[in-house]
């Protein structure tokens, strides 16, 4: 079982990482930060990845804070957390919560409350979704790497 | 090294002593600086995997702390933390990536060449920072053939360059980026944590991600035409990139 196991879990992750670059929700980006990973960085790009879901999720909250109030939406500030929020997104290649931010981005320019509103709400989607495939990416990962190990164990 | 109380402050006596005795003096030092924790991790990955010894800090102001070039006019030089490179974001709260190039360029650090990296390709941000005297420009997310060019024209020949450094910023670098056997100039580090081999250009992945870029329409980003042309090995030095890109405002 294990065997074929290893196999297929390769294959899964393949696949996912295809379906992600097909649906453009993750771009050559990531591929570079995988190209960064290795024996001496083995971890590098789920702890990279793990950083930005904590800062993405900071700013999303500062975001929904700030269109919350209805006086006076600071949408100045908003531009600063999406200037941040574009940047992390491309750093690591996630391609369409970044393109999404832009949207977002124009519309605090234009000082749009209902337009801002939206795109926050297409942004906490997009970034749930990316959050849920990543996580499972690296679920595979980790089977596959439990797997491996059982399969080759290592002699001590 | 007696040194004033700005560092004590900042800097535990023991962490200060362990990058003075890991560092050799032949390798690259770089002085990383992004307000983005992110960008920070990537940029130290980068530059770690090209064998280089890296800093990072979060501000400018850090940077000049660092560097001893803080306000109270602190002058004396850190021989034991000699920088051979700074790279910088150009957009970060306090002091921007240009503000600090100027600070740095009209210091007695001037002689250390600067890169910016920046996610906007604004054609007047270029220019106003190689004026300025920015070594180059990096456009974000900045990739391992980047850093690698980088290092290449810059630290290759052993800084003997520091003359032809200054003239001619838009010339293509003569080296290829991509040869890994530029061999003399990427000596493994003697750190643990430091990979002694460059990751290779190719991709190991088992696509090509070109097939997969996506056609989403509200792609106005000037990444996408950077992206497609890919880490194919060629050396567009960022001045070609730039030039090809054509000027459009994020």
């Amino acid at each position: 079982m294990l065997g074929l196991g290893l196999e297929r879990l390769r294959a899964d992750m393949n696949r996912l990482l295809a379906l992600l670059f097909h649906q453009g929700v993750l771009d050559e980006q990531y591929l570079q930060l995988q190209q960064l990973q290795d024996e001496s960085s083995p971890n590098f790009v789920s702890e990279v990845v793990n950083i930005y879901f904590q800062e993405s999720e900071k700013l999303l909250r500062n975001l929904r804070f700030l269109l919350m109030d209805r006086e006076f939406s600071d949408y100045k500030k908003m531009g600063v957390h999406l200037n941040q929020f574009i940047g992390s997104s491309s750093s690591i290649g996630a391609k369409r919560v970044r393109n999404v931010c832009v949207a977002f981005r124009v519309a605090s320019e234009q000082n749009n409350r209902l337009g801002c509103l939206r795109a926050l709400e297409l942004l906490e989607h997009e970034y749930c979704y990316l959050k849920n495939k990543l996580h499972e990416l690296f679920q595979i990962e980790q089977q596959r790497l439990l797997a491996a190990a059982v399969r080759y164990p290592v002699q001590h | 090294m007696a040194r004033n109380g700005v560092f004590s402050r900042r800097w535990r006596a023991e962490e200060f002593d362990k990058l003075c005795s890991s560092l050799d003096s032949d390798e690259v030092h770089v002085l990383a600086v992004d307000d983005s924790l992110v960008d920070r991790k990537v940029i130290e990955r980068l530059l770690k995997i090209t064998s280089c010894k890296v800093t990072t800090v979060d501000s400018g102001r850090r940077a000049l702390q660092f560097l001893g070039l803080d306000e109270q006019e602190s002058s004396v030089g850190f021989d034991a933390l000699k920088v051979d490179m700074i790279i910088t974001d150009y957009c970060m709260p306090g002091m921007t990536g240009y503000e600090l190039l100027k600070k740095i360029k009209g210091s007695s650090f001037r002689e250390i060449p600067v890169v910016i990296m920046s996610s906007e390709n604004v054609l007047a941000r270029i220019d106003s920072c190689l004026e300025e005297g920015a070594e180059d420009f990096l456009l974000k997310p900045v990739k391992l053939s980047d850093v690698k060019r980088l290092k290449d024209y810059m630290f290759s020949e052993d800084r003997s360059r520091t003359e032809a450094k200054g003239m001619n910023k838009r010339k293509l670098p003569e080296t290829s980026s991509d040869d890994p056997s530029t061999p003399t100039t990427l000596s493994p580090s003697p750190s643990i944590d430091m990979s002694s081999t460059p990751s290779s250009e190719s991709s190991s992945s088992p696509f090509s991600p070109r097939t997969f870029s996506s056609s989403i329409s509200a792609d106005s980003s000037s990444n996408s035409t950077v992206s497609s042309m890919p880490s194919s090995p060629t050396s567009p030095g960022s001045p070609t990139r730039r030039l090809k890109i054509t000027g459009q405002d994020l």
